[in-house]
């Protein structure tokens, strides 16, 4: 899932400032599990913007806005009401967001800021374990990424600022590289610690990113 | 051939030191520091040392191999990507720098530019690979040179971090790519570096073990509290807070570990943080 958060007010609000009305939009999907887009903030932000004294044309809540035919029918769906607003407001991912300008000629805001691909670890609680890097590593590394959960994405184990099986950057936070050592001795296995891992290949995930599926001819 | 890989090679101790570029051009300074370094092999040049950044640690080196300075210059994955560190290394040898100490490096979010990016498209292991590879002719992407460098190139070890397999499985990465000697974070703990330099025996590659100046038992708590991969035992803090005179405890602690170094290792690497005029203190038997 998309982590995302909703932008300071003060920063929406030097956006809406020379503009009156608007068009909000929201996404069923990730913003709304992550309280930042789904049908509650977007009426929540409709009220803050009328307390702001401006008005509000309409509203949608996108079944998932990273859906381009959808969204663009969404919009269809909604014509006046976008025909009238002087911009779009949209409190989707980055993804969300340019679903909709590539669906209209109108000014688009984004409300959130994207954070990162998250796990949910209860409710409200996310954390960062898939960097989407292109070239899995995860089957030698005992299903840990160090890619993304090593604060430098070292490949060849820890480096030298890990104290206590914690990482460099944040006691609270664990190293990655222990972890894994940890659950391969577990295993029994040597899993990535038997071998040199060679410099990874940025270009696997080269930006920006495109993905055809191929008809396998199974 | 540098002298560091001479004495080494000859199982002669060898002393090294480092210095910091400066923040800013005024290298005068830091280039008389150096000069008044004695008895010393080699002096490291630290790179954006604790992610802060400085003048960059090649031009100094080279400043410093003009005066006759052997230095040792000392490259971090932090700041730059492989094409970047290929081509700094290939300078650095056009200037005649041989000794390299290749380092992951402390993250950006402890240094003075937090909202840098940090690069690491390299980790050290694969940095050493790099730096084999060019010194067979070849960059990564096995394409050949027009000059081939030649290095002696240095890793960085926390001998005492736990688990001790964990930390040594990547010592021994390093020696199989390429670390032709290990330069020790700082240690106060004789029990750790026996058991260190025993696992070392059979990788036959020399250890300089990383001596601290302490100044004061605030110093050692600081250490604790804010420096990665730095522990100076209670023991250690204990007799710095007892002394009358803090300092001096500090060069005697210094000079207890010069003195398991002699024993065990086959140098030490002094960093002095400014009281470079205490070395001969600190190596007094």
């Amino acid at each position: 899932m998309i982590i995302s958060e909703r932008k300071p007010l003060d920063e929406i609000r030097k956006i809406v400032e020379p503009l009156q009305r608007f068009f909000l939009i929201g996404c069923g999907a990730c913003a709304t599990v992550c309280k930042s887009g789904g049908e509650e903030e977007v009426f929540q932000l409709q009220e803050w913007l009328i307390d702001q004294g401006k008005e509000v044309t309409g509203s949608v809540v996108i079944d998932e806005a990273c859906h381009l035919p959808r969204t663009g029918r969404d919009l269809r769906h909604h014509k006046s009401a976008v025909q009238e607003a002087d911009a779009l407001l949209v409190l989707a991912c980055g993804g969300g967001v340019q679903s909709v300008s590539s669906q209209t000629e109108k000014m688009v805001i984004g409300g959130l800021n994207s954070v990162f691909l998250g796990n949910v670890k209860r409710f409200g609680q996310y954390e960062e374990k898939c960097s989407l890097c292109g070239e899995c590593i995860l089957n030698e590394t005992a299903g840990i990424c160090p890619v993304t959960t090593c604060a430098k994405g070292l490949l060849n184990g820890p480096c030298g600022g890990m104290e206590d099986g914690r990482c460099e950057i944040d006691s609270e936070l664990d190293c990655a590289w222990h972890l894994i050592y940890e659950r391969l001795k577990q295993q029994n296995r040597p899993g990535v610690f038997a071998r040199r891992v060679p410099a990874k290949a940025w270009s696997k995930s080269c930006k920006p990113g495109r993905h055809q599926l191929k008809n396998t001819g199974r | 051939m540098s002298q560091l890989e001479k004495k080494l090679s000859d199982g002669v101790f060898t002393v090294t030191a480092e210095v910091a570029p400066p923040k800013g051009t005024s290298v005068d300074a830091v280039v008389d520091q150096a000069e008044r370094l004695c008895g010393i092999t080699a002096v490291n040049v630290t790179d954006n040392q604790g992610a802060n950044m400085r003048l960059s640690a090649l031009a100094l080196a080279s400043l410093l191999h003009q005066r006759g300075i052997e230095t040792v210059l000392q490259v971090t994955c932090r700041d730059r990507n492989r094409m970047a560190l290929q081509s700094d290394l290939l300078g650095a040898a056009a200037l005649g720098i041989e000794n390299l100490l290749l380092l992951s490096g402390d993250h950006s979010r402890f240094g003075d530019h937090p909202d840098a990016k940090p690069v690491f498209d390299l980790d050290s292991v694969q940095l050493l690979d790099m730096t084999a590879g060019l010194m067979a002719g070849m960059d990564m992407v096995g394409k050949p040179l027009d000059g081939t460098p030649y290095f002696f190139p240095g890793a960085a070890v926390n001998p005492v971090a736990e688990p001790f397999e964990l930390i040594f499985q990547k010592v021994r990465k390093k020696v199989e790519s390429g670390a032709r000697f290990f330069q020790t974070q700082a240690i106060f703990d004789r029990v750790g570096l026996e058991r260190f330099m025993n696992a070392m025996l059979p990788l036959n590659t020399p250890v300089l073990t990383g001596i601290l100046l302490l100044r004061s038992a605030k110093m050692a708590h600081f250490l604790n509290d804010h420096i990665p991969g730095v522990h100076v035992p209670e023991s250690v803090v204990a007799r710095l807070e007892s002394a009358a005179d803090p300092f001096a405890e500090g060069i005697a602690i210094a000079r207890e570990v010069v003195g398991w170094s002699r024993e065990m290792c086959q140098g030490v690497h002094l960093m002095t943080l400014g009281h470079e005029d205490r070395i001969p203190d600190i190596l007094a038997d």
